[in-house]
């Protein structure tokens, strides 16, 4: 199973991973990150397939993909 | 048992980027980390960093940088380059470093076919001043010092700069790239990779130019700054490899 890992410390929540995932696995947080953000986060990694396009969109690299 | 398929690059650092939400510069800082991962010069890399959003650069890269007055940024990477020939040299700069005040050091650096990398962030705009026209700013594009937009009669046309260096006999690498989609940011590693490969090889001068959103200066949201740059930016510069002379 593939997910990811969002450092919320590092993400701006510009979102362009929510919108680049495929499979819409992805989604702003209800929670404020220290830097006062809503960061990105995983909302439905079941249908995640671990292309990592959300990593190669994050400006902050604030992606890891893990594969399990 | 679990294998990470992507992480951020060990040539980077843990400092987290000071640039806007939805930046393009922290993609291509990105893309070059994996560049000298993926090449094994992180070791010998000497970075000059711009005057512009990207000044704090050396706080990302774990080699040594150079700050740069303003638009010499080919000039210092001359001379690093020629007095460390073993080192990899990149000028990291934008549009209103490289394309202004810059244009007779990035030309004459071409002309002379310095071995070093030109990374070239082209937002057509000034972003950390606060969003002046650039000589990139596009036709009729609003700017701080072009209220109702870029008129040629005023302020002439934007510079297509890769088609211009193209002209130059000693210019060897020369590729147009974006970063607006997955797609685009995986030809933009390429190039980035190839400019870096091409001064291992001692092919000579290289420069990429990567098209990048600033939402912050465009007044748009992340969503309409990609829309601007495959809309309004593509049509302007259009994306491609404008000379590839180490392939021969």
């Amino acid at each position: 199973m593939p997910r990811i890992e969002v450092d919320a410390t590092r993400c701006k929540a510009c979102y362009l991973c929510v919108d680049v995932c495929p499979k819409k696995c992805l989604g702003p947080s209800k929670s404020i990150s220290k830097k006062g953000y809503f960061p990105a986060e995983m909302q439905h990694s079941e249908n995640c397939i671990g292309c990592a396009m959300c990593y190669r969109m994050c400006p902050d690299i604030a992606i890891t993909v893990i594969k399990e | 048992m679990s294998t990470i398929i992507a992480q951020k690059p060990k040539s980077l650092t843990d400092v987290p980027m000071h640039y806007c939400p939805g930046c393009g510069h922290g993609i291509v800082h990105r893309l070059m980390g994996e560049t000298f991962d993926e090449l094994g010069i992180a070791d010998r890399v000497i970075g000059i960093a711009p005057v512009g959003c990207a000044v704090f650069a050396d706080d990302y890269f774990k080699c040594d940088t150079v700050q740069g007055a303003h638009g010499r940024g080919p000039a210092i990477a001359t001379g690093v380059k020629r007095s460390k020939p073993g080192a990899i040299v990149f000028s990291y700069q934008g549009d209103g470093d490289l394309a202004s005040i810059g244009m007779a050091e990035i030309v004459h650096a071409a002309v002379r076919s310095e071995n070093i990398t030109i990374i070239f962030i082209n937002n057509a705009i000034y972003g950390m001043t606060g969003g002046q026209m650039a000589p990139t700013t596009l036709v009729g594009q609003v700017a701080t010092t072009a209220p109702k937009g870029r008129d040629p009669k005023l302020q002439g046309w934007p510079i297509n700069m890769c088609e211009m260096l193209a002209q130059i006999t000693g210019s060897k690498f020369l590729a147009r790239v974006a970063v607006d989609c997955p797609q685009n940011v995986i030809k933009a590693k390429q190039a980035i990779k190839k400019a870096f490969e091409n001064q291992v090889n001692n092919v000579g001068f290289s420069m990429v130019e990567v098209l990048s959103q600033c939402p912050t200066n465009w007044h748009a949201s992340v969503p309409q700054a990609l829309e601007f740059v495959r809309t309004k930016m593509m049509p302007q510069y259009p994306l491609g490899i404008f000379k590839d002379e180490g392939a021969k």
